[in-house]
């Protein structure tokens, strides 16, 4: 339990001591942080089923923040909100995910 | 199970590096626009006040010059010096002193009631052009408005929520100088329906008292003409 608790610690360091974003990339940043959280919570509720794999975490994980961040870029080049897109998607994940997970909390 | 901690340990190593780095952008953009605006406009004022000081500079040299040239030879130049004097008198360029008035205005103390327009209760330079307009009318030879002197070229200008004179800030409290005869210039301004009762109605704060003696300095800036030539 530590290990992953180490990992946020360091980096939060990171974060804290990293040059600052340009004010461009903050809206693609904004997107990647939305879809990170929706990988969370999806590993979060995938381990309460008992059905968390590693491989599909850590794969899910990096490929969302990527798509998230990547069509944020296109949206904005094409002139379509489609950053939109992503954070209605993700919002709407992190609540489900939200609600299964308390299910489980709540029958334990 | 040692694998998978190693797996959430970098994914949450990545998300908290990721969440700090956005939220401080957010803070510094939150600070930063409105701040590199001011930053820009400070160093143009800087800009305009250091090129202000070279002409006023220039202006005191050039003046220097002109003054030696006056005092130049012989007495056959005195009556030239004499008529150069009131000439730049007449120009504004020389301090002048003697008899007039002193009107002091201002802005309504009184607090807004939620829902009036502020406007009302503050000096416009409308207000000011009328004072200025009354005192002239009232045979005022040498005007003041907070140490600035009034020349014919003189502008009295609303510029954004200032008053600019001769290109300066004035504010509140505002400062007129005049000579004349303080008898008639007084009683120009309190004339009754005259712009002082006007004045009055909005709450607006104006006085006016009679000097034995005001002093009114010399026009500070350059005066220039550009298109103007002599008629012969």
């Amino acid at each position: 339990m530590w290990l992953p608790l180490l990992g946020l610690i360091i980096g939060v360091i990171i974060g804290l001591q990293a040059p600052s974003l340009p004010q461009t990339w903050a809206q693609y940043m904004s997107v990647a942080v939305l879809a990170a959280m929706d990988s969370i919570f999806g590993g979060i509720k995938a381990g309460m089923e008992k059905k968390f794999d590693d491989m599909i975490f850590i794969t899910g994980f990096f490929s969302n923040v990527l798509l998230a961040a990547g069509l944020a870029y296109v949206g904005e080049r094409l002139g379509v909100a489609l950053y939109t897109a992503a954070i209605f998607a993700f919002g709407v994940r992190i609540f489900q995910n939200l609600a299964i997970i308390r299910r489980h909390i709540l029958k334990k | 199970m040692n694998k998978r901690q190693i797996y959430v340990a970098v994914v949450l190593l990545f998300l908290g590096m990721m969440v700090v780095v956005q939220f401080r952008s957010t803070k510094l953009t939150q600070q930063n626009a409105p701040m590199a605006r001011a930053q820009e406009l400070t160093s143009r004022l800087k800009e305009v006040k250091e090129e202000r000081d070279t002409l006023s500079e220039q202006v005191k040299d050039l003046r220097k010059k002109l003054d030696q040239a006056g005092a130049g030879t012989g007495g056959a130049n005195q009556a030239i010096r004499d008529e150069l004097d009131k000439v730049r008198m007449e120009a504004g360029l020389l301090g002048v002193k003697g008899p007039g008035v002193q009107v002091t205005l201002n802005d309504s103390p009184k607090e807004l009631r939620p829902g009036e327009d502020p406007n009302l209760y503050i000096l416009h330079e409308e207000d000011l052009l009328k004072v200025i307009n009354e005192l002239r009318a009232g045979g005022a030879e040498a005007l003041s408005i907070n140490d600035q002197r009034l020349l014919a070229s003189s502008e009295i200008r609303c510029a954004g929520n200032t008053i600019l004179v001769n290109t300066r800030k004035i504010v509140p409290p505002i400062v007129i100088v005049g000579t004349g005869n303080p008898d008639t210039l007084k009683s120009g301004l309190e004339i009754k329906g005259g712009i002082f009762e006007q004045l009055k109605f909005w709450g607006l704060e104006a006085d006016v008292q009679k000097k034995n003696e005001v002093a009114i300095p010399a026009y500070s800036g350059p005066v220039t003409f550009n298109y103007t030539k002599p008629l012969k």
